[in-house]
């Protein structure tokens, strides 16, 4: 069902550091420009900045459509888990639900080696090549799903780059987003990442076998999260013990059979 | 931290609203607006769109950013009000249906163009 050929990994190098200037703060001083304004003109242009990407998701959203398959994107900060949760989530819903996975990571396929595991057709993409960006685009997202047996697949996963800012800003044509969050994390990470968990449909509260060691306050934690994104449900998961995957499984299989039928 | 990317996004856009007959004018501002709850920095931006505007069209410009508040409006009880605090909960009633009315910009609205002749700089 799944050729081996769809199995690609690519690695690249950090040869560009395009986040360099995010860490100074010196900006250079600018020179006060002062205009008559008879000389001075308007050009009026409104337009949002990221529209390519918009308009590039919208179309991958198309081809999703009509290929009849459900994308959910995934997102959390960086060793929430996500890798892990997928892998577990995988070999819960396989064979049933035909799945592939594109998995975005700045540098290296340690975790497209871990989820090829489960059987699934699995897409690493290393941001290198498009200038190590912190989160996936669209068309890197189209680049990578035209290379997967989309005809043969009911449900695509994508785990982006583990990153609690950026991924939530870029559309890639998914029908659902959820967002990861462990209990070593600390639990206000809501409310300092608001727009994650705005966007994001569910919040998966992983790790929770971790609980007795450590004073983690589970109930402030989802406070935060219904602070910022009222109702949002939430699923308190361990990866490693499985625990509370019932009813994430229940609610995953209910959005993939919900689009595909 | 994806400034970079959001900069030179910003010059592709720029340089191609500029009209054809520029002639000697030169590129004096960017008009930008950011909404609060856009996950860019605007001083990173800024920093990042000094180094993005070097050898093109737009090298000197300025990156003027607006900042717009957060503003929802309340689905149950029509209530509008600014978030201030990352609290998504009506004020007035407590619900938690909320349409949010700005806040999420990431916009070019305008740019501006000045003629060499009437520039001053000082």
């Amino acid at each position: 069902m799944f050729p081996d050929d769809t199995f690609k990994v690519k690695r690249y190098f950090h040869h560009k550091d395009f986040h360099k200037p995010h860490h100074s703060r010196a900006t250079p001083p600018q020179a006060d420009v002062s205009t008559q304004k008879s000389g001075t003109r308007e050009i009026k242009v409104v337009r949002r900045v990221l529209d390519v990407n918009e308009k590039m998701a919208e179309q991958n959203r198309k081809l999703f459509a009509e290929k009849g398959l459900f994308v959910l994107n995934v997102m959390s900060s960086p060793g929430s888990g996500k890798t892990t949760t997928l892998q577990k989530t995988l070999a819960r819903i396989m064979p049933e639900i035909k799945t592939a996975v594109i998995v975005g990571d700045i540098c290296t396929t340690h975790d497209a080696d871990r989820l090829a595991n489960t059987g699934a057709p699995v897409v690493q993409i290393n941001t290198d090549e498009f200038g190590g960006d912190c989160h996936l685009v669209a068309h890197v997202i189209e680049k990578a799903a035209i290379t997967l047996a989309l005809d043969d697949i009911d449900f695509l996963v994508v785990e982006n780059v583990g990153n609690l800012v950026c991924p939530a800003e870029f559309d890639i044509g998914e029908d659902s987003r959820v967002v990861v969050l462990s209990v070593t994390e600390g639990e206000d990470k809501p409310v300092k990442y608001p727009l994650m968990f705005r966007e994001c449909e569910a919040a998966l509260l992983n790790k929770i076998d971790l609980l007795p060691y450590l004073e983690y306050d589970k109930e402030k934690a989802v406070d935060y999260i219904h602070q910022v994104h009222p109702g949002m449900p939430v699923f308190e998961i361990s990866a490693k013990t499985e625990e509370g995957f019932d009813a994430w499984i229940e609610w995953l299989k209910g959005k993939i059979k919900a689009k595909v039928h | 931290m994806h400034e970079m990317g959001i900069a030179l996004q910003i010059v592709e856009i720029a340089v191609g609203s500029l009209p054809a007959d520029l002639g000697e004018a030169r590129v004096a501002a960017i008009n930008l607006k950011i909404g609060k709850l856009a996950a860019v920095v605007p001083e990173s931006l800024r920093f990042c769109f000094d180094v993005a505007i070097k050898d093109t069209l737009l090298a000197g410009a300025k990156l003027v950013i607006e900042e717009v508040p957060v503003v929802a409006r309340c689905k149950d009880c029509q209530a509008q009000w600014t978030i201030d605090q990352p609290v998504f909960i009506c004020q007035m009633c407590e619900s938690g249906s909320l349409e949010i009315l700005s806040g999420r910009e990431l916009d070019i609205e305008s740019i501006e163009v000045v003629e060499e002749d009437n520039h001053v700089s000082g």
